[in-house]
């Protein structure tokens, strides 16, 4: 009773300050963080819930951004219809990349995943409607549904926060689903899943496609925020810098990756004025460290942290505790 | 003048000569990574940003201290086996225990490190370095001209990597080496030292990313991001390959190398994109690569 009244207290007090945000935070950056934190959120589906590592995500958030970009800008789609094809483009791919990649196990995924999404990355390079190296630019944003304007910075940020808590909680709905059930079961003990009768790999090329589909949305509404799409969002560091957002936030529980975003994209934006490209060397630190001190992200460590101070108090919060740990480790 | 499929002769051997040269690349790094994975059970990131090191080491040590080619041969191998002798000891055996996603991770951050440090020290354009003394000019085979350097390039890689074959398959070191990938426990009772050989063996696979480096210095532009795009290809030529087999990761790299060439010769555009394609394909038919057996 009195653990949900604090935890409505703290969605709540969440809710309010994101609805507020703009007015003290520059919207234009709260907007990428946002389209970040959903694609890690939809990358840690993958990694965090069925327990594969993705180095080729950047192919699915660039190839909506890219869908989204000339549909809105060469074809005059709205940008609600241009996202929605750009989500759907990436989900296509998804399916097609998934299905390649589930036939080898283990550390092979994060290899081929790698190497499949520089291919995409080459396409794009090559093709006609990305622009090449130069990319789409000057992408209008348009009246979503005809009419709501989006050239306005506070009112489109509301739209990529609806977008945003849309993707963030189908996430989660996912992993609470029997479905998602079966994606932990595979990531504890795959050999085990498959001898209590379940398809692996359909399971696996599902989770693959909900996680291009979500990357994709999260691609498209960045191609709209930034009226621009470039070959960076198809490179390899993008990929990179995802796996690093899981892994920083942590990748035991939904929300973690939501915090590991905020901290690298305010990072970036810190540094990069500063520092240039030493940023790479400072993020290639950050993986190090978390990979050997670290490895249960800022919100994994806080909450064993929280878990070991309130559980020297009461016996039946750390069995409770113990049970939340289970669940997320 | 003689063409081949509407094309001069010479342009399409030389391309092939272009080709095989990376493919001398492939397979070095491909046999490194190999090695590497069979006693660790680490997917080395990092390989390419060695290799890199390797050719950048190989520029330093001319422009710095003025020590030539054949020193760089020399001592770079044994400057980055140095370097792989502390990685190991120092970052890589805590992982040890632990899923080997963390492996590759954190090798990833290491390859982000000494990019990121070179980047901002050199930029991004090119470092010249001209090709040593002996290997200038080209052999008049009659039918083409055959730069020598490419022709020793060729000629080097293929030697280390037979020798490094014959180590592991012929000799004790490698028998014991072999052993210890299949069961370490075992290995261990017999009273063989496992954690020095594991760290010998990342050692000798992180020399030879180094030795490939500045076997590739005089041959391309050396640059900090030239490892980072070399190791995403490498990557799918061990997809292609499989792990397992030493002499199959050496024919797999040649073999790609010469077709990538081929493709610059009669389709340009997806030159860059061969390999990639190859490798869908070879999931699709035989998903654990050509010479692996699936796990």
């Amino acid at each position: 009773m009195k653990r949900n009244f604090i935890r409505y207290l703290g969605v709540g007090l969440l809710l309010t300050s994101a609805a507020l945000a703009p007015l003290v935070i520059y919207p234009v950056f709260l907007m990428k963080a946002l389209c970040f934190a959903l694609f890690a959120c939809a990358f840690n589906l993958l990694l965090g819930y069925t327990g594969l590592l993705s180095f080729g995500h950047a192919a699915f958030f660039s190839t909506a951004a890219y869908v989204t970009g000339y549909l809105v800008k060469q074809q005059a789609f709205t940008p609600g219809i241009g996202i929605l094809s750009g989500t759907l483009a990436a989900a296509a791919l998804g399916l097609i990349v998934g299905n390649l990649v589930v036939r080898r196990q283990g550390i092979y995924f994060a290899m081929i995943t790698l190497a499949l999404s520089q291919l995409v990355y080459f396409l794009y390079l090559e093709a006609s409607f990305t622009g090449g190296e130069d990319g789409l630019q000057a992408i209008p944003r348009g009246r979503l549904f005809w009419v709501i304007n989006l050239e306005n910075d506070r009112t489109l940020y509301y739209v990529v926060l609806a977008i945003f808590l849309f993707g963030v909680l189908l996430i989660r709905r996912t992993i609470r689903s029997p479905f998602g059930q079966v994606l932990k079961a595979i990531r504890e003990n795959e050999a085990r899943a498959v001898s209590l009768g379940y398809d692996v790999n359909r399971y696996k090329i599902l989770a693959f496609v909900i996680s291009a589909a979500l990357s994709g949305l999260a691609g498209a509404t960045k191609a709209i925020v930034f009226s621009f799409v470039t070959l960076t969002d198809a490179d390899w560091h993008t990929s990179g810098e995802v796996v690093l957002m899981s892994l920083l936030g942590g990748m035991g529980s939904v929300y973690g990756p939501i915090v590991g975003a905020f901290s690298i994209t305010a990072l970036e934006n810190e540094l990069s004025d500063k520092v240039g490209s030493f940023v790479t060397v400072i993020i290639g630190v950050i993986f190090v460290v978390c990979v050997l001190v670290f490895r249960r992200g800022i919100v994994g460590e806080t909450a064993a942290l929280y878990r070991r101070l309130v559980g020297s108090e009461s016996t039946r919060a750390a069995s409770a505790g113990k049970a939340a740990g289970s669940e997320q480790s | 003048m003689t063409t081949i499929f509407g094309l001069p002769l010479t342009a399409l051997l030389g391309q092939l000569m272009v080709g095989l040269v990376n493919g001398c690349f492939y397979a070095l790094l491909s046999l490194g990574l190999s090695i590497i994975f069979g006693m660790l059970d680490i997917v080395n990131f990092a390989h390419g940003a060695f290799y890199m090191l390797g050719a950048v080491l190989t520029w330093f040590a001319l422009t710095e201290f003025g020590l030539g080619y054949w020193w760089a041969l020399l001592l770079v191998p044994l400057v980055l086996a140095a370097l792989g002798v502390a990685v190991e000891r120092g970052l890589l055996r805590w992982l040890y225990r632990i899923d080997p996603i963390y492996g590759l991770l954190l090798t990833f951050g290491l390859a982000l490190i000494l990019e990121g440090m070179l980047r901002s020290k050199y930029g991004v354009s090119g470092l010249p370095y001209s090709i040593p003394g002996t290997f200038q000019g080209a052999l008049n085979l009659g039918f083409m001209f055959l730069p020598k350097y490419r022709a020793w390039g060729v000629l080097g890689s293929l030697l280390v990597s037979l020798t490094t074959w014959l180590v592991i398959e012929k000799t004790r070191l490698g028998a014991y080496l072999r052993a210890a990938t299949e069961n370490p426990a075992l290995v261990r009772a017999f009273g063989i030292n496992v954690p020095v050989m594991i760290t010998i063996t990342y050692a000798v696979g992180v020399g030879l990313a180094g030795l490939a480096g500045v076997l590739a210095a005089p041959a391309t532009q050396i640059s900090p991001l030239m490892g980072a795009n070399l190791i995403i290809v490498v990557f799918a030529v061990v997809v292609i390959g499989g792990m397992g087999s030493i002499l199959g990761s050496i024919v797999t790299g040649l073999s790609l190398g010469l077709i990538e060439g081929l493709t610059k010769v009669f389709y340009p555009p997806a030159s860059s994109t061969v390999v990639f394609f190859i490798m869908a394909v070879v999931l699709l038919v035989r998903p654990a690569g050509l010479f692996g057996k699936e796990k």
